[in-house]
């Protein structure tokens, strides 16, 4: 939710088909919990912000914080993006005590609006870290029982429990366990057994197989990139020699370097068939970037220590690739290529275009990282019509978009709208009234600031109002098509009474 | 040698196929990249020649246009430093999008992307910085002649084997205040070394009404839009 740019003390949900998959502190107070439909979260909670699920973006923005909090015990839980459990045993003795943890925890996650809590088991401790508490060991039920039964995100089951009186944890905590077994069932009674400060089943943490970490130490340092790689070589053949003695192969590796200095650089290779010879490939990519001139935050020392950990591993199926080379090693290919790249430039940096619906030029595709799911995700929130059926539609077909800009479509689409000039005969502006009428016909315009060219010929105004439902993403302009003396044509918009250059067809 | 893309099939069809990719050397004609037919009489080979560069200038368009024919038959394509490139034009004109990343802003980093994408892809269209330092214009077009893929740029200056230049252009379609833009004729000048030294020009609609390339035969020019 951070990711979305939201202050934290702003009512902020996050939507997907229509209902909320999660939302901030803020809304939270207002009332808005998971599960709730659009209409019915804008009701409780009048100025909620709604924002579009993005789970791969959710997955990397919450990635810095299971770093922090890993640093202070490695072994925890993401439970989904936003929350993660540890069991804090062993970590609050040596950190001593559940308080100095949460501090520690808590200050180290700040940065993000985050907030640590522990209780007996992670139903209560999601709770706890809700309202920042640390609650003692044996007094979670306690601190439970003031709770509503909403809490259980079970609706049907709080309703329920609403209408025969019982409305907080503690009073459904109270019922015998064999009564709520008979008159709700099995789900019920796990929801019993939350309420009273039970777990559904203990944390399962992830324990990295830490015999399959190959590491060398370099020494003397390695100054050059090609010394390293050498060592990552060897170490390559160890890894996958070690992997395929154990019939596993890896599928996300992790490859740690480490300075004279201390600076370390630490970055994740998914891979498929890894080969040795593949894995020396990656490390010598993540140097490469990393030793760059135009990285500002490069080394300043030799290399002393590379690591490759194995992150995740599969059971090796082996690999077939098509006869005579055949599409899918030009696929491989091209996807390796492409993972250097954002091994140099970032992960956002290299994009490919999703066709989606739209008016304008620039609506028509959406453009996601390389390696996200290719599945159009429309900055629209989805909404469920009884008349109209579901907007926007699941998938672009040949749906209609009233006020498309017709094909053929323009070459070029200026990321930033270019300012511009018109005026007519007069040399006085084109203006478009509120009903779509122009004040004169364009007789001469200025892209930029530039010299005034005559139009010789023009369409418009073409008006759209879009998204009058939020008045957030409103926009409502007219566009022109124009064709200057020179050859050249433009797609203009007029917004607000400023001219602007959408897109040349270049 | 480039192997072809197909798997071979069964039966009699095979036949011609094996015997293709049996033979040990490959002819120039092999070694080129399909492009569109309205396209074929601008570059000399009849297609994109593998580990040659082609310079565009004047219109993305016709770069677009450059990149469908590979595209359609299986190539990748990339594009590299073009942020305001309108990717609708390039599946208008045929260009298929999932085989088609782009680095749009790729920075200082430009000769490291291009020589990755080089590595893999078959076609780089890169929209070149105001100044190219003539070492990494050489590499690159090494790497493009030792890695078999062809270098389309736009912008800056390039001693590209083919130039192609648009010399005039013209839209039809739009009237004083009604229509809409529907076609463009474009007359294109190429020219080059080797091979494309003599010069050639070809009238193309581009974008043609139906949103692709088509080339306009000069004896019998007629108006497309009535």
């Amino acid at each position: 939710m951070t990711a979305a740019g939201f202050p934290p003390d702003e009512p902020v949900a996050v939507m997907f088909a229509n209902r909320v998959v999660a939302c901030s502190a803020a809304a939270r107070r207002g009332g808005v919990q998971r599960g709730l439909r659009r209409r019915q979260a804008e009701a409780r909670c009048p100025g909620l912000q709604l924002v579009a699920h993005d789970p791969d973006g959710d997955a990397r923005a919450f990635e810095p914080v299971v770093a922090a909090v890993e640093a202070f015990c490695p072994r925890l839980e993401i439970v989904r993006p936003g929350v993660c459990a540890v069991a804090t045993r062993g970590p609050s003795r040596y950190f001593g005590g559940d308080d100095a943890l949460a501090a520690r925890v808590t200050e180290a996650v700040a940065h993000v609006g985050g907030r640590a809590g522990i209780a007996d088991g992670s139903f209560a401790a999601e709770l706890a870290a809700r309202a920042g508490r640390v609650i003692p060991p044996g007094e979670t039920p306690t601190f439970l029982s003031t709770f509503s039964v909403n809490v259980l995100e079970r609706p049907e089951l709080a309703d329920l429990l609403h209408r025969l009186g019982i409305h907080t944890l503690g009073a459904f905590a109270a019922l015998p366990a064999t009564s709520v077994l008979a008159r709700f069932g099995t789900d019920g009674l796990a929801a019993h057994r939350l309420a009273s400060g039970e777990d559904e089943r203990p944390l399962s943490a992830r324990i990295p197989p830490p015999e399959l970490d190959v590491t060398a130490e370099l020494d003397p340092p390695a100054e050059r990139v090609e010394t390293a790689v050498f060592a990552a070589r060897g170490l390559a053949h160890q890894l996958c020699d070690e992997l395929s003695a154990r019939g596993l192969a890896v599928s996300c590796l992790r490859v740690e370097a480490e300075t004279e200095h201390g600076e370390t650089l630490v970055r994740r290779w998914r891979l498929e068939g890894a080969t040795p010879l593949a894995l020396a490939e990656r490390v010598r990519w993540q140097l490469d970037g990393w030793l760059s001139d135009a990285n500002p935050h490069g080394p300043t020392a030799g290399l002393t220590l590379l690591r490759l950990v194995p992150e995740e591993v599969l059971p090796d199926e082996g690999r077939q690739l098509g006869f005579w080379g055949g599409d899918r090693a030009l696929d491989d290919r091209a996807a390796r290529a492409l993972l250097h790249v954002q091994g140099l430039l970032g992960p956002e940096a290299v994009t490919t275009a999703v066709p989606t619906g739209g008016r304008g030029p620039a609506e028509q595709v959406q453009l996601v990282p390389w390696g996200d799911a290719r599945a159009p995700t429309s900055s629209v929130l989805a909404v469920d019509n009884p008349v109209y059926g579901r907007y926007p539609p699941p998938e672009r077909g040949e749906e209609p978009w009233p006020g498309r800009v017709p094909a053929p479509s323009p070459a070029a689409v200026h990321v930033h709208s270019i300012r511009a000039e018109v005026v007519d005969a007069n040399n006085e502006p084109v203006t478009v009234s509120g009903r779509g009428e122009p004040s004169a016909e364009p007789s001469r315009i200025s892209v930029d600031g530039g010299r005034w060219t005559d139009v010789s010929a023009w369409a418009g105004p073409w008006p759209v109002d879009e998204r009058w439902w939020d008045p957030e993403a409103h926009r409502r302009r007219a566009r022109w098509q124009v064709v200057t003396a020179d050859g050249t044509a433009h797609l203009l918009a007029i917004e607000g009474g400023r001219w602007s250059v959408e897109a040349t067809y270049d | 040698m480039a192997l072809p893309q197909r798997a071979v099939g069964e039966g009699q069809a095979a036949a011609p196929e094996l015997k293709n990719l049996a033979r040990p050397v490959s002819l120039a004609r092999e070694r080129t990249l399909p492009v569109l037919p309205a396209l074929a009489g601008l570059l000399p080979e009849g297609g994109l020649r593998r580990g040659s560069t082609v310079a565009v200038s004047g219109a993305t368009s016709l770069a677009l246009a450059l990149l469908a024919g590979p595209s359609q038959a299986g190539s990748w394509c990339a594009a590299v430093g073009l942020p305001s490139l309108g990717v609708v034009a390039a599946a208008e004109v045929g260009v298929a999008l999932e085989r088609f990343p782009l680095v749009a802003r790729p920075g200082d980093e430009w000769p490291a992307v291009v020589a990755a994408l080089v590595d893999a892809v078959d076609v780089v269209l890169v929209c070149l910085p105001r100044h190219v330092r003539n070492g990494d214009a050489r590499r690159l077009m090494a790497k493009a002649r030792d890695r078999g893929a062809v270098l389309i740029t736009t912008g800056g200056s390039f001693a590209a084997d083919v130039r192609l230049a648009v010399a005039s252009s013209s839209w039809e379609g739009l009237g004083k205040g009604h229509g809409r833009l529907r076609a463009r004729r474009i007359d294109v000048v190429a020219s080059g070394r080797g091979a494309a030294a003599r010069e050639r020009q070809v009238s193309l609609w581009l974008p043609s009404a139906d949103g692709g390339v088509e080339a306009i035969d000069r004896a019998n020019a007629r108006c497309l839009v009535s």
